[in-house]
C-alpha cells in the first residue's frame, strides 16, 4: 500500500494518532538515551524490566482513568478520587495493623472488603448529590475531595499507617505468572467493562446521558441510577487504586497517597480523546493517555532529569492536547497557514463567529512537533 | 451617581441574591458566639485581627478567584502560582541580588502573564477552564522545581521589616502590612467589580456569555481580564506569603486552590457564575479562619477535622445555593 497524501491525512486525523505519536515519541527518547530501555528478563521468577514497571505503575491510574472516563462520558467530573484513594488505603492498613497475624489471608480479605465498601459508599454519596439533589458534578465532588483527606487522616489518626502482610503486598507490588498482580487486575476490570459497556446497551445510555440528558429523559432513559451507578463505580475503582498504592509502599498516608492523582486521571481521559463536555468516550484512548503519563515520569526518571520537572512537561503536553483538540485553535493556524501561503495579510476569509485575533506564539503552547521531542 | 443608583436597584431586584451572604454573616456570628462561650479571650480584639493577619495570602488569592468564578469560570493554578511567586522573589533576591521591589514586581508580572495565558486558552481555544488551569498549576509547579527543590530563605531586611511590622490600631492591638496591602485590594475589587462597566460586564458574561456577546459587550475582553486578575492576584497572595514566612518554597501552598474555592463558594458566590460578592469572599476567608482558629483554641482537636468541618461547610452552602437556584435554573434550561 502507497502512503498518499490522502491516507496519511487520514490517518494523522485519527483521534489516537496523536497520543499514540506522543507514546513513540516518549519511548524513542527513551531507547535513544538508554538503549537497553525495552530489554525484559526474568528475575526472581517474574519479568522484570522497565516496561514491565510501566504496566505495572500505571496500573492505579488506569483503574482510576477508568472510572473518570465513564464520569466524563456523563457529562461529570469526579474530584475526589484522589481523597477516596487516601481513604481506602487508610482504612485496609488501619485494619490489617490491628490484626494479630498480618499475615492471614482471611483478614487481610475483611480489610480489603472493608475497604472497598467504604470507597463505594464515598462514589455512592457523590452519585446521590449529583444525580438526585443536582449539585454540578465539579463541586458536588469537590465537597468530598476537600473532606475526603481529613476522614483519611482521621482513619489514620494522622500518622503514616505500615503494614507487612504479604497477602497484602500481592496487591500493589506482587507477581502472578510472571505479571505484576496490579497490571493483571486493572487489564481484567477494563476488559471486563469495555465487554460491558460496549456489548451491552450501557455504554450507549451513558453516551447519551452525557450527550443530552434531557433527550435521553424524554426517550425514557433513567438517568439518575445510571449516574448514581458509575459515580460509585468511579469510588470503587479509586478504592483499588489506593489499596494497589498502599500495598505497594506497605503502609498509608492519609496526606500525600493519591495526591493529584485526580488531575492525572482527567488529564489521561482528556488525551484519549474523550472530550470534558461529555457524550462519546473511548477507553482505549484512556489506556493509551495512562501509559502516557507513567511512561512520561518512567522516562524522565531514567534520563536523570530531576523529576521534579515532570510536571512541566505534563502541563506542555495537556496545552498541546487541548490545543490540537480545539476546532478554534486549528482554525487559526490553518488559516494562518493558508495566508502565509497564498493571499497577502488582511485578505482572509475567516469565518469563526468570534471576532478575529491575533495567536500569539508563546513558549507554554508548544507546537505537535514540540511535544514528540519532549 | 447613576452608577451606585443602578447596582442598588439591581440588588435589589435579586434581593434573593444577598441570602447566602447573609447566611455566610450569621455563620461567622454564629461561630464568633460559640467560640466566645466556650473560651475565654476569644473574642478579644488580636484575636480577630489575627483572622485577617493569619489569612491575607488567602484572602487576595480569594479576591482573584471570585472574578473568575463570576465569569462562571474556575483557576486550579492560584496555589501554583503564590507558590512560584514565592520562589522567584527569594531566589531573585537571595541568589541573582534583584532589589527586592523589583523582583515582586517581577513575580507579579509573570503571575499576570500566566493569568492571562490561561484565559486566551480558555477563550479564545475553548479549552474548559478546568483543564486550562489545571496545565497552569502543573507549570507553575513545575516551573517551582525548576528553580530549585529547596527551600530558599530571604535575609533581606525589607521582608523582615514587612513581616515583623506592627501598624498599631487602638487599644493595643495591631496589623501587619499584608492585612493592609489585602484589605486595599478587596477595596479595589469591590471598587471595580460594582461601579465599574468591566465589573457589570464579569457579572454579564457569568450569567449568560451568548447573552453577553449579543449585547456586544467585550466577552473575550471580560474573560482575559478576569483570568489576568486572578494570577496577578495569586502572585500578589504569594509575596504576601513570603512576608508572612519569609521563605520561598515549592510545595507552598499545596491544595491552596481547594481552600480558596472554599472561601469563594462559602462566600455565596455561585459556581456557575454570574452572582456573588467580594465582600462576602471575604466572610468567607473569615469563616474559614474561625474555624481554625477554634480548631487551635480547642487544642485537642486535630487538624483534619478543618478539613472535615470545611467540606461540611461546603456541602451546607452548595445545597442552600442548589435551593435558591432551583426555580431560576428549572426555568432557564
Amino acid at each position: 500500500m502507497s502512503i498518499t497524501p490522502g491516507r496519511l491525512r487520514a490517518l494523522t486525523r485519527h483521534r489516537l494518532f496523536w497520543p499514540l505519536a506522543l507514546l513513540a515519541g516518549l519511548l524513542l527518547v527513551a531507547v535513544a538515551d538508554n538503549p537497553s530501555f525495552f530489554s525484559v528478563r526474568v528475575q526472581g521468577g517474574h519479568l522484570y524490566g522497565n516496561l514491565i514497571d510501566i504496566l505495572r505503575l500505571s496500573a492505579p491510574l488506569a483503574l482510576i482513568a477508568l472510572g473518570m472516563t465513564l464520569v466524563i462520558a456523563l457529562k461529570g467530573i469526579d474530584l475526589s478520587v484522589g481523597a477516596v484513594v487516601a481513604i481506602g488505603g487508610a482504612v485496609a492498613c488501619t485494619e490489617i495493623s490491628q490484626l494479630a497475624d498480618q499475615g492471614s489471608a482471611s483478614g487481610v480479605v475483611l480489610a480489603v472488603g472493608a475497604a472497598l465498601g467504604l470507597c463505594l459508599l464515598a462514589g455512592l454519596w457523590n452519585g446521590f448529590l449529583v444525580a438526585y439533589v443536582g449539585i454540578q458534578p465539579i463541586i458536588a465532588t469537590l465537597i468530598l475531595m476537600v473532606a475526603g483527606r481529613g476522614v483519611a487522616q482521621m482513619v489514620t489518626d494522622g500518622q503514616i499507617v505500615t503494614v507487612s502482610s504479604s497477602p497484602y503486598h500481592l496487591i500493589g507490588g506482587g507477581y502472578l505468572f510472571g505479571l505484576p498482580f496490579s497490571a493483571l487486575t486493572a487489564g481484567a476490570v477494563l476488559g471486563l467493562v469495555a465487554l460491558l459497556v460496549r456489548r451491552s446497551a450501557l455504554g450507549v445510555l451513558v453516551e447519551s446521558v452525557g450527550g443530552n440528558a434531557e433527550a435521553s429523559r424524554l426517550a425514557g432513559i433513567k438517568s439518575r441510577g445510571l449516574t448514581l451507578g458509575v459515580y460509585a463505580f468511579s469510588g470503587l475503582c479509586a478504592g483499588a487504586a489506593g489499596l494497589m498504592i498502599s500495598s505497594n509502599i506497605a503502609g498509608a498516608d492519609g496526606n500525600n497517597a493519591g495526591l493529584w492523582i485526580e488531575l492525572d486521571a482527567i488529564f489521561a481521559v482528556v488525551i484519549g480523546g474523550t472530550a470534558l463536555t461529555g457524550g462519546r468516550f473511548y477507553l482505549g484512548g484512556t489506556l493509551v493517555g495512562v501509559l502516557v503519563i507513567q511512561t512520561l515520569t518512567t522516562v524522565v526518571l531514567s534520563l536523570g532529569v530531576p523529576p521534579e520537572t515532570t510536571l512541566v512537561f505534563k502541563a506542555c503536553v495537556v496545552t498541546a492536547v487541548c490545543l490540537l483538540q480545539s476546532p478554534a485553535f486549528r482554525h487559526a493556524v490553518t488559516s494562518r497557514l493558508r495566508r502565509a501561503g497564498s493571499r497577502p495579510p488582511g485578505a482572509s476569509s475567516t469565518h469563526i463567529e468570534k471576532p478575529e485575533h491575533e495567536h500569539e506564539p508563546d513558549p507554554t503552547e508548544p507546537t505537535p512537533r514540540e511535544v514528540q521531542n519532549t | 451617581m447613576s452608577a451606585p443608583l443602578t447596582s442598588l436597584r439591581l440588588a435589589a431586584r435579586h434581593r434573593r441574591g444577598y441570602i447566602p451572604v447573609a447566611s455566610t454573616a450569621v455563620l461567622f456570628l454564629a461561630l464568633l458566639a460559640a467560640g466566645n462561650s466556650r473560651y475565654y479571650g476569644f473574642l478579644e480584639g488580636q484575636v480577630l485581627l489575627n483572622l485577617l493577619i493569619n489569612n491575607a495570602g488567602l484572602l487576595v488569592l480569594a479576591v482573584g478567584m471570585t472574578f473568575v468564578i463570576l465569569t462562571g469560570g474556575i483557576d486550579l493554578s492560584v496555589g501554583a502560582v503564590a507558590a512560584l511567586s514565592t520562589m522567584m522573589v527569594a531566589w531573585m533576591v537571595e541568589r541573582a541580588g534583584v532589589p527586592p521591589l523589583l523582583a515582586i514586581v517581577l513575580a507579579l508580572a509573570v503571575g499576570a502573564g500566566l493569568g492571562r495565558l490561561m484565559g486566551h486558552m480558555v477563550h479564545d481555544f475553548g479549552v474548559q477552564p478546568f483543564i486550562a488551569t489545571l496545565a497552569g498549576m502543573f507549570l507553575a509547579r513545575g516551573l517551582c522545581f525548576l528553580i530549585s527543590t529547596e527551600s530558599i530563605s530571604i535575609t533581606d531586611p525589607l521582608f523582615a521589616t514587612a513581616a515583623q511590622t506592627r501598624i498599631p490600631l487602638p487599644s493595643g492591638t495591631f496589623i501587619s502590612i499584608s492585612v493592609v496591602i489585602a484589605l486595599v485590594i478587596v477595596a479595589v475589587a469591590f471598587g471595580v467589580l460594582h461601579y465599574t462597566r468591566f465589573g457589570r460586564g464579569v457579572y454579564a458574561v457569568g450569567d449568560n456569555p451568548q447573552s453577553a456577546e449579543l449585547m456586544a459587550l467585550p466577552v473575550r475582553r471580560t474573560i482575559l481580564a478576569a483570568y489576568t486578575i486572578s494570577g496577578l492576584c495569586s502572585a500578589l497572595g504569594g509575596v504576601l506569603f513570603t512576608f508572612y514566612t519569609q521563605s520561598g518554597y515549592s510545595l507552598n501552598l499545596l491544595g491552596t486552590e481547594l481552600d480558596t474555592i472554599a472561601a469563594v463558594v462559602i462566600g455565596g458566590t455561585v459556581l456557575t457564575g454570574g452572582a456573588g460578592y467580594v465582600l462576602g469572599t471575604v466572610l468567607g476567608v473569615c469563616v474559614l479562619g474561625v474555624i481554625q482558629t477554634i480548631i487551635t483554641f480547642e487544642g485537642t482537636l486535630s487538624s483534619w477535622w478543618t478539613k472535615i468541618v470545611t467540606g461540611a461547610l461546603l456541602l451546607a452552602f452548595v445545597l442552600l445555593q442548589r435551593v435558591l437556584t432551583a426555580r431560576r435554573t428549572s426555568a432557564g434550561s
